[in-house]
This record gives structure tokens, sequence and C-alpha cells, in this order.
């Protein structure tokens, strides 16, 4: 699967996280993972291989039973194991609020620091070909909503393996989101034991004139857009998040003083998405440096449809930050 | 059967004495919240003492249970201590919880007490998970889910039973049949009337059991634990009892005749295990009167304990959201 040429090895995404997986599992045996169809694979091979190795013990299939899959997971997690739950799509972690929300992000605030709940939920969001309404959404405002829960939103394989790694050796539960058009993306993996930390943004991009923030399958869009932005002769600073939670101010903080205009990007909602926090943030701390009223892109505010004209009407893309740029940069 | 050939005298006293813990701690919390010394709204475990009190008899102290809104009651029996209980109902910084839970969220994770839970059947998948981790980790604990007659109506009760049975795992599911969920009779809501009927569903036993007979509720928690030990699998234990007091201190109990409550008050389970004991030798009158005045002690060392504790400070109030921010 993996080319190695001794620094990189070059995988997709999903291989990616099956190999942080793999590591996590062969160096901690409370590592277990719980989800629908992982047998097989799980839905977009983010589990292959792992039951061969591990064994039905460690890779437990699940019932179409969202809410027991949490439920297990949180059980197992404050009883001495290191669970990680799959749910295939995020529109189906809605089976399972009760048991995010009330349970695994409050137990141990609730029960005065007792306890940790060292749980990981994966699951892919986002867009992919005429998925419809309730297979299509970007649903990490929900997550970001909630004290005591970490969130990460990768783009790419280095990145998916890193984040993957880090979330489950972390002590806190984490969702995981993993955007289904880049599950298949190649890209190369630094050799080894690969880790990102939770909460380092990466600067993908150094530009003067202005900030462009991001995550996930928008970091894609954004770094086309800022090479049309280069031809058109302004210069984007490219920031991927990574992590929604914690979130890497700093580091969009110290770009932005710098360029004073930013455009804050992503494929959920733009009307109440994480992209408001993210602008209250910078307009509450950095105020007196910004040039021009930051602009949000973000997802019309309907379900995503299903006919293909219509999905492109609502989901936003290229086309959307680099006129954003534009907005800010007061070209149009 | 004599009650001697189920369990022993210092067993069938600790029953006993536990009962009255629970009564004496749940009537002192009653008269503290009416009189505002208690912030929130608590939900009180009177008249329910021989589930509790029996069920976790029949379990180890590194064994697991996960617990209700109604949780004193199963704190008080899994083995925590009445002060720091207290002094959470008090939301003081000494509370078992350091005043971060409250009453619906008592816990303490060091005798297997995962915590009572204000959502309705909210503790049975996570029974299921310590179960689950028990097997795993091969430490041989069980876990016990406790919820009402409310909580067989969750999707949560039918997706932990069948997780639970299909994995074979150790869990006892005790239906606290309390008659009343929140306000409604069950009878009015549910679709069988012999609750322990839907264990059929899911392939295990399913037993009804007299929930104010503490013998009655150890001996058939006995042999449910004894089975999810051996790894048979789960069992569903329907214990039928009755809730002497509102869903909440200070509900009004519109719902109910008061005959119906003075008619089943007179049914008193501790009082009912009290002539149990006389008459079969193992308490004298004298005796019985200590176990109530030590309890009474206990709980008012409980109270002292609470009202003397300081309030967390202020500027706690953000620990431990997360174990580490990064």
């Amino acid at each position: 699967m993996a080319q190695r040429d001794g620094t990189t090895r070059r995988m997709s995404f999903g291989q990616a996280t099956v190999d942080a997986m793999r590591s996590a599992m062969r160096e901690d045996d409370r590592v277990v993972v719980l989800g629908e169809d992982i047998s097989w694979g799980g839905n977009f091979g983010q589990f292959r291989g792992l039951l061969d190795e591990f064994g039905p013990d460690r890779v437990i299939d699940m019932p179409i039973s969202e809410a027991i899959i949490m439920a297990v997971g949180v059980g197992a997690a404050v009883t001495g194991l290191r669970p990680v739950a799959s749910m295939s799509f995020v529109e189906f972690t809605l089976g399972a609020m009760d048991e995010i929300v009330n349970q695994a992000a409050k137990f141990r605030y609730m029960f005065g620091g007792q306890v940790s709940v060292p749980l990981v939920l994966r699951a892919s969001d986002g867009v992919l070909r005429s998925s419809a309404g309730q297979h299509s959404s970007s649903l990490e405002g929900l997550f970001t909503h909630l004290p005591g829960l970490k969130v990460v939103a990768p783009s790419n394989p280095a990145d998916a393996r890193g984040l993957l790694r880090a979330a489950i050796a972390d002590d806190d539960p984490v969702v995981y989101l993993e955007n289904k058009r880049i599950t298949a993306k190649r890209g190369p993996v630094p050799a080894g034991d690969h880790v990102v930390p939770l909460g380092s943004a990466a600067v993908r991009r150094t530009g003067a004139d202005l900030t462009i923030v991001t995550y996930s399958v928008m970091t894609l869009h954004a770094e086309k857009a800022c090479a049309r932005l280069a031809e058109m002769g302004i210069d984007a600073e490219l920031i991927e998040l990574r992590s929604l939670v914690p979130l890497d101010l700093d580091t969009v903080l110290s770009s932005v003083v710098r360029t004073g205009r930013v455009v804050v990007a992503h494929e959920a909602w733009e009307f109440g998405g994480f992209g408001a926090e993210v602008v209250a943030a910078i307009t509450g701390q950095a105020f007196d440096r910004l040039r021009a009223a930051p602009v949000r892109v973000g997802a019309a505010q309907a379900p995503i449809p299903f006919s293909p004209p219509l999905e492109r009407a609502v989901v936003p893309g290229e086309d959307e930050i680099v006129a954003a740029a534009r907005e800010v940069m007061g070209l149009c | 059967m004599s009650l001697t050939e189920t369990m022993s005298p210092g067993l069938a006293l600790g029953i006993h004495q536990a009962m009255v813990r629970i009564r004496l701690f749940e009537s002192r919390v009653e008269e503290l919240f009416k009189a505002g010394e208690l912030p929130g709204f608590v939900h009180t475990y009177i008249g329910q003492e021989a589930i509790a009190a029996g069920v976790c008899a029949a379990l180890n102290r590194d064994d697991y249970i996960t617990s209700t809104h109604r949780g004193h009651g199963h704190a008080i029996a899994k083995g925590m201590e009445l002060g720091p209980i207290m002094a959470e109902l008090y939301g003081k910084a000494t509370g078992a919880c350091r005043g971060r839970g409250g009453s619906m969220h008592v816990a303490d994770f060091s005798v297997g007490m995962l915590g009572a839970n204000g959502i309705v059947a909210g503790g049975l998948g996570i029974a299921a998970g310590a179960a689950l981790s028990a097997r795993y980790r091969g430490t041989g604990q069980v876990a016990v889910g406790f919820f009402g007659d409310g909580g067989i109506n969750k999707g949560t009760f039918h997706e932990a039973l069948n997780f639970a049975a299909t994995h074979r795992l150790g869990v006892v599911f005790v239906c606290e049949n309390n008659q009343y969920a929140q306000f409604t009779s069950r009878l009015r809501t549910t679709s069988v009337e012999d609750l322990s009927v839907r264990a059929a569903a899911y392939g295990i036993p399913g037993v009804t059991v007299d929930g104010n007979d503490p013998a009655a509720t150890y001996r058939q928690t006995l042999e449910a634990v004894a089975r999810a030990r051996e790894g048979v699998g789960p069992t569903l234990l329907n214990m039928e009892t009755y809730r002497f007091g509102g869903h909440y201190v200070g509900d009004a109990e519109v719902y109910r005749a008061s005959a119906e409550v003075q008619a089943r008050r007179e049914e008193d389970p501790i009082l009912r295990w009290e002539r149990t004991l006389t008459d079969e030798g193992l308490m004298t009158a004298g005796a019985g009167d200590a176990v109530w005045a030590e309890a009474g002690e206990e709980v008012s060392a409980a109270v002292s304990f609470a009202e003397e504790s300081p309030y967390p400070e202020g500027g706690t109030a953000l620990e431990n959201v997360f174990t580490r921010v990064r």
C-alpha cells in the first residue's frame, strides 16, 4: 500500500488513518475499535486490515445503534480502555447526541475531575457527489460548541495520521472529522511514528496581503484560490487550523496583525458556523489591526441539495474564496 | 424458605443498616431542601431502599454500577461515605464531585459508582461498556445498570440489551419499577404490564422481583451476577416497588391519589424487613433502634460536614473541563 522513499511514505488519507490506528493499537493494548462495518474495513476503508491483525476482541462490529456505540465507548473509556468509536457519516452521530453531549463531554467536569474520558469519535463529513441532505453535512459547529470535547479536521494524509495518533493518545474525548472527498487523496506522510499535536495550526503559504483561515476540505480549495489570487497580484497567507478545539489562535493572530485582512472559509453552513467564532476572536483581539471587515465563506443556509447544480449553488469552493479575498482587498 | 438459607445473619443486618441509612439520609435531604438549604432540585429514594441495599449486597466493591437521577440510595449502598454525598448536594468543595455535579451527578469511581445520571436510561449503555472493558481486561468485574419504568421505553434500553446480549456481557439491568415515570403511570405509556417480558426480545432471562423484599432483590441479583461473572450473559430484573415521594421534592403529586400513596406507605419495606429479622430471631427491637440512632448520628455528621465545608472558589470553575488543554 504505502511506497517508501526513506523519509516519507506516500499513501491516501484513509490509509494514513489506518496506519495511525495500527501504531496506536500496537503500542497500547487498551486501544479498541467500535464501529459499524469495521470488520470489512469501514465505509471508506478507514479500518482496513485491523481485524486481521488485532482480532475481534479489539475490533468490534457494532450494531447500527449509534447511542450504544458511543455509550459503550464512554463506559469502556472510564474503566480503563481507550476506545475509538466510528460512525461512518457524521449525521449518524446525531443518534448518539445524548452520549456525546451529556455523557462523554461532561463526565470529567461533572464528576469533579475524578475520571477522564479517553475516547475518539471518528466520523466522515462533507459533500461528496450528490449524497444529499442526510449524508453531506459538516457538523463541526455542533461539537465545537460543547465544553469538554476536542475537535480536529485534517485535510491531508500526513495530518490525518498525525492528528489521529495524537487524538488516541489524548485523555479527553476527541471528535475526529474526516471529509469524504479527501479520504482517497494521496500524499506524503513522514516516515516513522508521525504525530501532530492537537491545537497546532499550520501556515500553508506565507503572504502579505490577506490571511485565509480554513480547515478540512476547504484547505484544498483555498490552496487553488491562493494560486489564482497570486496571478491577480494578491499575496495571500493560508492558515490551516487542523484543530478547532483547542484552537491555535496565536498562529491566526500573528498572521492577521501583519495582513490586516481576513477570510475564514469552511464547507459547513456559514450562519452560526465555526467561522463566526474565529472572526469574533480575531475582531475581539486584533480589531485595531484590521484594515477591512473580515469575510466568511460557508455553505448557504439550506440543507445540502441532491441535484448537482443545486449542490454547487449551496456549497462553497475555490471561486467563493477568491471572491471573498477580492472583497476584503476592496476589489469588488 | 428460611431467611438464613438465603443469606447470613450478618448480611441480613447489613442490608437493614444500609436501608436505614438511605432512609434517614433522604429524609434529611427532603427537610433540608424544603428549608431552602440545598440548591437545585432533588429526587429522593424513599420507599425503594430494598433495591439498592439488596442489589449492592450482591456486588463486590470493585464491581460497577451506573445510576439514575434518583441516585443517592445507590451511592450509599455501593459504599460512598455520607459526608461527601451530602456536601455534593450542598454544592460544596468537599463534595464527591467537588460541587460540580450535585444531586443528579453524584459519583465515586473508587467504589465503582460510575455516576448518577440525569438522563433517563443514560447509564445502561455505559454499564455495558464497563462490562465490555472488564471482560477485555480480564478482571471478573460485573456491572449493574439501574434504571426506572420510564427508562424501559427509551431507545437506549433496547440498544443496551441487544448489545449486551449479543456479546454475553456481564451486565445486570435492574429496573426499579416504582410505577411512575415522572408524573405518569407506567400503565398509560408502556405496551406491556410485566416489564420483565421485554427480556425475551433479546434472548435473555427477565425476572419480576418483589422490589420491596431485600431477600428477593438480593437473591435474584446474586443469580444474575453469577451469570454475568461466568460470561453467560446479562439479565433483566424488573423490581416492583413504589416511590413514596413525588418525582422530586416539592412535586404537588396531582397525578395520584393520596390514599394510594398512604396504602403503599403502610407496606414500608424497612418495617417489613425489620419484622422479618425479628421473626427470624436475627434482631431484637433494641438492636433495631440502635441502628436507627447510629444512622441518624451519621447523617447529622454528614450535614455538619457539608455545612462547615467551604464552597468552591469561583476561580476554580474552569478546572477539569479537559484533562489537559493541549
